[in-house]
């Protein structure tokens, strides 16, 4: 009964409200359960799309925490999620029917789509471009532990800072915004020369109206910001998609394959992304390896009906880079 | 059009680093009335790049700005 848990292939018998119930360890990484250093004691790491939680809900998640971990400790998971440390097996359905009480659910691990993680977004960042936060609620309900060959991570970032690590993610998505000028209502301040970082603008030295250099822009809307009179505009926002990243012992860096993919064609991309990688990919290998393997033209021509012209050949995925 | 409007106070924030320049900026129009203006010099660089964003952002508008030498020259009309 109580016996080590390194030991996969036996099932231990668990007692709730008077009835024995079975928990099977092998199954217990698929529901976000993490064996610990020490003996029977396990890690329950929560669900928390984007890192958001409301405040009423982590009160009663630390209640929770409180009662089951045995050092009275949380972490907060590289991936924006509470994980309450130092929990016993044997408390797993109590602690279980405690969560659902109050409408809370457990993560997971192992090969499947996992909690999708980002920035603050464009709700309160200035930054913010796109809705990071309502895209990573949607991704979590929709494709949430689809089983995968490998583990695949989704990121939202909001801007080109890519707080959310999307160039480290399977599957990326980094807001952008494109930048119109027009020209009556510049006054040739050539603020927009200066706020620009990446020298994508100069300014006339005669009339410091500004010339814009589309191929430096990495379309972050600083200019759009700065623009004191409203000459420079939002064309089109949308998403950076970058796919086939990771991090761990071996990084690797997502390939940019479409640039200003609009929020509504966001679960397309990772529907068919998914539905390239389970039939090109191996189990046990990540997407980034599967694109290595078998080419990202191969995949670009799967993705050719989403991305359509917003597709990024790979010459201009390397400019983009820079 | 900016030469007829007569700034109620100037802000020389010359040598003052971000964000120190922007509250300095963000105080001083809530101390005024809406409409009122107030004339503010930004070096060059990070104050130019940060603060005028973070004042429209604070629904002020800015009416004109001039560029001179290593700095800049604006007039912000204080909003809502």
């Amino acid at each position: 009964m109580d016996r080590f848990i390194e030991d996969k292939t036996t099932r231990v018998e668990v007692s709730l409200d008077g009835e024995t119930k079975k928990l099977d360890f092998g199954e217990l990484k698929t529901g976000g359960f993490i064996k610990q250093r020490q003996r029977d004691l396990f890690t329950v790491r929560l669900r928390c799309p984007g890192g958001r939680v409301p405040t009423d809900k982590l009160i009663e998640i630390s209640k929770i925490a409180h009662k089951y971990s045995k050092k009275g400790v949380i972490h907060l998971s590289f991936r924006q999620s509470i994980e309450i440390l130092y929990v016993d097996y044997k408390e797993f359905p109590q602690l279980v029917k405690e969560l659902e009480a109050i409408g809370w659910k457990v993560a997971s691990c192992g090969p499947r789509v996992r909690v999708p993680t980002a920035c603050g977004g464009c709700e309160y960042n200035p930054n913010g471009l796109t809705d990071t936060q309502a895209l990573a609620k949607m991704v979590d309900e929709r494709f949430f532990g689809t089983p995968t060959h490998h583990k695949f991570k989704i990121s939202f970032s909001g801007c080109p800072i890519d707080c959310a690590r999307t160039r480290e993610m399977d599957l990326g998505f980094q807001g952008v915004v494109e930048p119109e000028w027009e020209e009556p209502t510049c006054t040739g301040c050539t603020i927009c020369a200066e706020a620009c970082k990446e020298d994508a603008i100069e300014s006339d030295p005669d009339t410091g109206k500004p010339i814009y250099y589309p191929e430096k822009c990495i379309y972050c809307g600083d200019c759009i910001r700065a623009c004191p009179t409203g000459a420079w505009r939002a064309k089109r926002y949308g998403h950076l998609v970058r796919v086939g990243g990771k991090h761990g012992r071996w990084p690797m860096e997502a390939e940019e394959v479409a640039l200003f993919v609009p929020d509504e064609k966001v679960a397309e991309v990772i529907e068919k992304t998914i539905e390239w990688y389970m039939a090109n990919g191996m189990r046990g290998e990540r997407i980034g390896k599967t694109l290595e393997r078998v080419g990202v033209d191969k995949y670009l021509e799967f993705m050719k009906d989403v991305f359509g012209d917003r597709v990024l050949g790979a010459k201009e995925a390397a400019c983009q880079q820079k | 059009m900016s030469a007829e409007v007569r700034p109620v106070d100037t802000l020389d924030l010359r040598g003052v680093l971000c964000p120190m320049n922007f509250v300095k900026t963000k105080l001083k129009l809530e101390s005024m009335e809406k409409g009122e203006v107030l004339e503010v010099v930004l070096d060059s660089g990070e104050p130019i790049q940060n603060v005028p964003k973070s004042i429209k952002e604070e629904g002020h508008r800015i009416i004109d700005v001039k560029k001179e030498d290593d700095h800049f020259r604006l007039l912000i009309e204080r909003g809502e």
